[in-house]
């Protein structure tokens, strides 16, 4: 129950574009038609549920103050975590190339829709903030993890998937030429976010 | 190739690199990089400061670097030096906010180290640094982390000044207007406002340079 509140939170409350801005980069270049945005979606919620246990499990057993103890009394006292940025990004660089391949090698037509994007999946800011963020609030178990991550890249996925739905219906709208693509992208982010705000306070 | 040589470290050449971020190639409004990390630290001005000297930084020397080694990087793998070139970086940053800046360090959490993923920093080293020379890398670099940085200190400025009446934490609405009547308008503490800044400032910034204005 814990973990379903978890994940429910981490799609509508704590969802990772309208309340923390991550992810946006390729949020706003990616979201011009459905089709694509569904294929980006799907790309990061399962490389986020691949990268988010193993990072965890390398803080766990590596990183943390304390974490060398299974390797005998020695190293007990040994504090590694100023080398997680570094250890936490080269397990999502690594893990993302090899995604990247195996699309390639299997579906060549979602390859060439997502482009340049795959690779950017490696810096989307999403992928490495859900393992800060593991780390930040200490959660403890692997069914938290995975509740977390699952929760995050629906909740960016469910975004990204609707303003490319509204970008797509506002193309045929009289708006002001120089506010128009990224300016008026801007404003409806911000608009769905005060949207969003409203599961605030929501409580299962 | 012996006329660069020759060319002086402050040429037009370079001046231009650094200026041109600021405005036409502005990275934030024109070439929509490095929003990720950025716009969660913009409630308040010295956190934004700090945050935009940190990317400035990182940017200048990840550029510096890449550039340096870019013809023995296999293209394949280059995804993952460039990374780790930027992570050494970023942890060198974080411990140095750490000793000296504590309480900004602990408002910044994980956006420090969200700076690694700032597509900024990754899309210079990719279009850039591959492909030029150390020095101007490097120019381009700095300029880029000051056009960021510009819009960052923008929206942090009217975030500050109509969501708590102050400016770097000192209170410049004064007493009276507030006994007048005047309310802090809490929407501009909240996430969504950033965003609608950025959108507003792209606005003027397009009306006044049309052949930035997007096709289609």
């Amino acid at each position: 129950m814990e973990n379903f509140n978890l994940f429910i939170r981490s799609i509508f409350i704590d969802n990772m574009i309208f309340a923390y801005f991550l992810g946006m980069c390729s949020f706003l270049a990616v979201s011009k038609t459905v089709k694509t945005s569904i294929g980006l979606g799907i790309a990061v919620v399962f490389v986020l549920l691949i990268t988010a246990p193993v990072n965890w499990l390398v803080d766990t057993y590596l990183l943390k103050p304390g974490a060398l103890k299974w390797m005998g009394e020695n190293f007990k006292d040994i504090d590694l975590s100023y080398l997680s940025f570094i250890i936490f990004i080269a397990v999502i660089a690594a893990i993302v190339q090899l995604v990247e391949m195996v699309i390639e090698k299997f579906s060549p037509p979602l390859y060439n829709a997502l482009g340049i994007f795959l690779p950017l999946i490696a810096v989307n800011c999403a992928i490495l903030a859900v393992a800060l963020f593991i780390q930040d609030r200490e959660y403890s178990t692997i069914g938290e993890v995975m509740a977390y991550a699952g929760g995050s890249g629906i909740g960016w996925m469910l975004a990204i998937v609707s303003m490319a739905a509204i970008r797509e219906k506002i193309r045929y709208s009289n708006i002001p030429r120089p506010l128009k693509g990224l300016g008026i992208t801007f404003i409806l982010t911000g608009l769905m976010a005060i949207a969003f705000m409203s599961f605030m306070g929501i409580k299962i | 190739m012996n006329q660069e040589k020759r060319e002086s470290l402050f040429s037009k050449k370079y001046l231009k690199l650094l200026k041109k971020p600021l405005n036409l190639n502005n990275p934030i409004s024109v070439q929509v990089l490095g929003i990720c990390s950025a716009l969660a630290v913009t409630v308040q001005m010295k956190p934004a400061i700090v945050m935009a000297l940190s990317v400035t930084v990182v940017t200048g020397f990840s550029c510096l670097i890449i550039s340096s080694i870019r013809n023995t990087i296999a293209p394949n793998i280059r995804i993952i030096v460039q990374l780790m070139v930027v992570a050494a970086l970023v942890i060198i940053v974080d411990q140095i906010l750490k000793a000296f800046v504590y309480d900004v360090s602990k408002k910044l959490s994980v956006y420090v180290g969200l700076i690694i993923t700032n597509c900024i920093i990754l899309g210079r080293v990719e279009a850039f640094a591959m492909g030029n020379k150390p020095w101007a890398s490097f120019i381009d670099g700095i300029g880029n982390g000051f056009g960021y940085g510009l819009v960052l200190i923008i929206v942090s400025f009217f975030r500050e000044l109509l969501g708590s009446g102050k400016i770097l934490g000192h209170q410049v609405i004064p007493k009276a207007l507030y006994n007048a009547g005047y309310i802090n308008n809490g929407l501009m503490i909240l996430p969504p406002m950033a965003l609608i800044i950025i959108g507003v400032i792209i606005w003027i910034q397009r009306s006044k340079n049309p052949e930035l204005i997007d096709k289609g």
